[in-house]
């Protein structure tokens, strides 16, 4: 091994990341199992009983409607916001790039509070899909503006040169680039979508999870409950193939040498009033009403809701939870990262895909499968915290592991050989090299799993320890006895210590794409 | 080799560092190593009024109570599943059936004597498994503009009517509601039921929470609600925002509407603390305890140690209520005609 010059040996401990990443595998494969159990346990005739009746085809309805009308939506805001901010003349164009990643530091179930206090009979469908809509269309917005910005112009001017003009220029060039942006948003929302309880509960919308949530509430662990699940579950894999198959296998980025010019930005003209209108119109629905809707609360609670013997203590274990359970989601991520990058073949990718379905789950599903694997196997840490950060980094953990491979793929293999030929110890070249590289990334995944985990609700009410209030579960309490004054200051922290990562996460994403 | 030792020490250290901080600032003890002294409640009864309670309690006795939250019927099942392991010590309700539940798995001790003698016969199980601490009565609430005295319905089967479609509210998910749906299955038989739950489903529409249904009855949405007496009487005392256009309406008669739901606290028999906990729910249907129902906010009727009920209410004797044993209402049969009629 000492004279490897030629063939360096591996630089890390292969097999024992191999042992790590499987056992995190399997680890993550407990919900699925569960789900699986429940549904042979209870006996075919009462699975049929209870999935073929009235009620699942209306959930199911509701649920697909749901997708296939918000999906398109949050495709045309966010395409159309990201090409106005990124390739157009537009005035503010930064400070728009930035108004339109915004919404995501505002939780899906707090934008719903705000617009159901400010217009009481919202409810059903159409309310669901605007709130929907106005939460995840920069999930799209995102990976799309990141991508354009970094799409190589030669191939547009020369399909203008060709003859064609912008709009089909946009259309048969640019779109197609973005198919790959465009499919990761799209699965994005489209799993929020199945998996998102607080904000349709609170205008009365019924989806799979919110009629899981009823089920458990009312049975705890029903067979009913288990059963929706395995639709829910069905259906979210749907979407996972979906999506693979939308993405293919084409290549696009750039081949060969040669610095890429920058795009020219399209002068808008007499569009320009009627670009900023639209952008104006979709800052006020998306942001100012959640916003106005909070400082009215807060005007109308006063002094008295500023409890600080219930915030303070909210805010520690949001805090909390959200700090340790980014950083441990990221450090179990990073056995198989760096597998998928170092060492790609079948066996790494199963390893991965059998990540990505358990995060596909809703945490309710997640949550209930925890509760009584817990129970039932591990007593001594039921409602401990240890199950709910465990929860968190298997619904979290392909948010982290996005971020990582970018991160590691962007650190070549040979420079940290070439620290090693320089006479730096291979460890001290792992970790002053390759670990130094990703640290962006990683900081990207860090941020989006906080994120997560500030606004996670269902798996946190199901699984956190006895007299734990976070933000999200105190906002929740407060608002369902309809206190919406007195739930208006956890809506506001929440938002405030979200900012922070959102601006982090959209700078990441910009630097990720340059990959 | 050095790598590997290296990478891995790294990640335990981070592993390590991060469990520690959750240790700190999450600060909350592990199922089984609650604080020593200390009592855990299940509280499905409403949080600010448990809360009452509770403040009230450790001030008296200086033993501290961790409460955690949820449905009644959601904390049964959940102490039913945790069995002997639950880290539960005093369960409280909203109504009896999620008592009866957990009282039928076997896993309440006995209530003792100096709590019983507090608490009338009517608003606790012969047993003396657990124990009524407040009582609370169903009421239409309506609005007057769109429905006039004379349309009022006789009783609360007539809702499933044809002719009451489209104008009635309820919260079918709440256990308040299932409570009221189990005292008409013991009153009138599972067929009955069904019929009712499925011209149910054709005419409600459903809320989430029995104040969201009452705030649609006033804000015009829908015509009327059926729901809990307090939550009328609550929003009355506060600013009456939500009740302003509202008139309560009682079906009295024995009527399966005219129901009064008894909630329940009881001790668990795995509890470690059983002393504490025997004498946390003494001093709820004690005197002080009794008197946070008559004096404070939660407008439930208070049914022990003689204290009389908040004096705005319709006294408890004038409501006629059918006679219903508690330890009779089936949580798990209601659930299931439920769910089987397409409400859950």
């Amino acid at each position: 091994m000492a004279g490897g010059g030629t063939k360096p040996r591996p630089p890390l401990g292969v097999s024992t990341l191999v042992i790590l990443a499987t056992l995190i595998a399997l680890f993550s494969l407990v919900p699925l199992g569960y789900v699986i159990y429940m549904t042979v346990a209870t006996g075919w005739d009462t699975v049929v009983e209870l999935i073929v009746r009235p009620r699942v085809g209306e959930l199911l309805l509701n649920t697909i409607l749901l997708v296939l009308v918000t999906l398109p939506l949050c495709l045309v805001l966010g395409v159309g916001g990201a090409w106005l901010v990124e390739r157009t003349n537009l005035q503010g164009h930064r400070w728009w790039a930035l108004a339109l990643a915004a919404p995501l530091a505002i939780p899906a179930f707090v934008n719903s509070y705000a617009w159901a206090s400010t217009i009481p009979s919202l409810a059903g469908l159409s309310a669901g899909t605007l709130i929907a809509t106005l939460s995840y269309f920069p999930l799209v917005y995102i990976p799309v503006a990141a991508t354009l910005g970094r799409l190589d112009p030669a191939i547009e001017q020369s399909a203008a040169s060709l003859g064609l003009g912008p709009w089909a220029v946009f259309f048969r060039v640019v779109l197609p680039q973005l198919r790959i942006a465009m499919a990761g948003g799209s699965l994005l929302v489209a799993l929020h979508l199945l998996s998102e309880y607080g904000a349709f509960a609170m205008i009365r919308f019924d989806t799979f999870t919110t009629a899981i949530m009823i089920q458990f509430q009312s049975t705890f662990n029903g067979a009913a409950g288990n059963m929706l699940a395995s639709v829910l579950v069905l259906l979210c894999m749907l979407l996972l193939l979906a999506e693979a198959k939308t993405r293919g296998n084409a290549r696009y980025s750039r081949v060969g040498v040669g610095a890429q010019r920058l795009a020219t930005r399209l002068r808008l003209g007499r569009h320009e009033i009627a670009a900023q209108l639209a952008l104006l119109a979709l800052f006020v629905l998306s942001l100012g009403v959640p916003l106005y809707s909070v400082v009215r609360w807060l005007v109308a609670g006063g002094a008295a809701i500023w409890d600080p013997t219930e915030f303070f203590p909210a805010l520690a274990q949001t805090m909390g939870y959200g700090l340790t359970g980014a950083l441990i989601t990221c450090v179990v991520a990073f056995p198989m990262a760096f597998l998928a990058v170092r060492h790609p073949n079948w066996f790494s990718k199963l390893l991965e895909l059998s990540n990505y379905i358990t995060s596909s789950m809703p945490g309710i599903v997640v949550g209930l499968a925890f509760v009584t694997v817990a129970i039932r196997l591990v007593p001594g840490i039921y409602q401990s915290a240890y199950v709910l950060l465990a929860a968190y980094v298997l619904l979290f953990l392909p948010r982290a592991l996005v971020n990582l491979r970018a991160g590691l793929s962007q650190a070549p293999r040979e420079l940290e050989e070439a620290a090693r030929s320089l006479g730096r110890s291979p460890a001290l070249a792992f970790f002053r090299v390759t670990l130094r590289l990703s640290a962006p990334a990683a900081a990207g995944g860090v941020a989006l799993v906080f994120l997560a985990i500030v606004n996670e609700l269902t798996a946190t009410l199901l699984l956190a320890p006895n007299g734990t209030r976070t933000l999200a579960t105190a906002f929740w309490a407060k608002s369902s006895e309809i206190d919406y004054a007195g739930a208006a200051p956890y809506a506001l922290l929440m938002i405030l210590i979200s900012l922070p990562m959102t601006y982090l996460l959209f700078q990441q994403s910009k630097k990720a794409a340059g990959q | 080799m050095t790598i590997r030792k290296n990478v891995l020490a790294g990640m335990a250290l981070i592993a390590t560092a991060a469990l520690s901080l959750t240790a700190c600032s999450a600060n909350a003890p592990a199922a089984g190593e609650s604080d020593a002294g200390g009592i855990t409640v299940y509280n499905a009864q409403h949080e600010s009024l448990t809360q009452e309670w509770v403040d009230a309690f450790t001030a008296e006795t200086g033993i501290k109570v961790t409460v955690r939250n949820g449905s009644d019927t959601e904390m049964s099942n959940q102490i039913i599943q945790e069995g002997k392991a639950s880290p539960a010590d005093v369960f409280l309700t909203e109504n009896s059936p999620a008592m009866t539940q957990v009282e039928n798995a076997g896993l309440f001790s006995d209530i003792d004597k100096a709590t019983i003698d507090q608490v009338p016969a009517e608003f606790r199980p012969s047993t003396n498994k657990w124990t009524g601490i407040a009582a609370r009565s169903t009421v239409f609430v309506y609005d007057p503009k769109k429905i006039s005295a004379d349309q009022l319905p006789k009783s609360m089967l007539d809702l499933a009517k044809p002719e009451w479609k489209g104008k009635w509210a309820a919260s079918p998910t709440g256990a308040d509601f299932q409570a009221i749906v189990a005292a008409l299955l013991e009153l009138k038989g599972e067929e009955a039921t069904t019929q009712w739950l499925a011209g149910m489903k054709e005419n409600f529409t459903a809320y989430k929470g029995n104040s969201t249904a009452m705030k649609a009855v006033n804000a015009g949405e829908i015509d009327a609600a059926l729901i809990y007496h307090y939550y009328y009487y609550g929003d009355q005392a506060k600013t009456g925002e939500n009740s302003k256009n509202v008139t309560s309406y009682y079906f009295k008669n024995q009527d399966p509407g005219a129901f009064v739901s008894v909630s329940g606290g009881g001790v668990l028999a795995s509890s470690k603390h059983s002393e504490q906990a025997q004498e946390f729910l003494k001093f709820v249907t004690g005197k002080k305890g009794q008197e946070i129902l008559k004096d404070g906010t939660s407008f439930e009727y208070a049914v022990g140690s003689e204290v009389a009920s908040n004096e705005k209410l319709v006294p408890l004797n004038e409501l006629q209520a059918p006679t219903v044993d508690p330890a009779k209402l089936d949580s798990a049969k209601v659930t299931d005609l439920m769910t089987k009629a397409g409400l859950l």
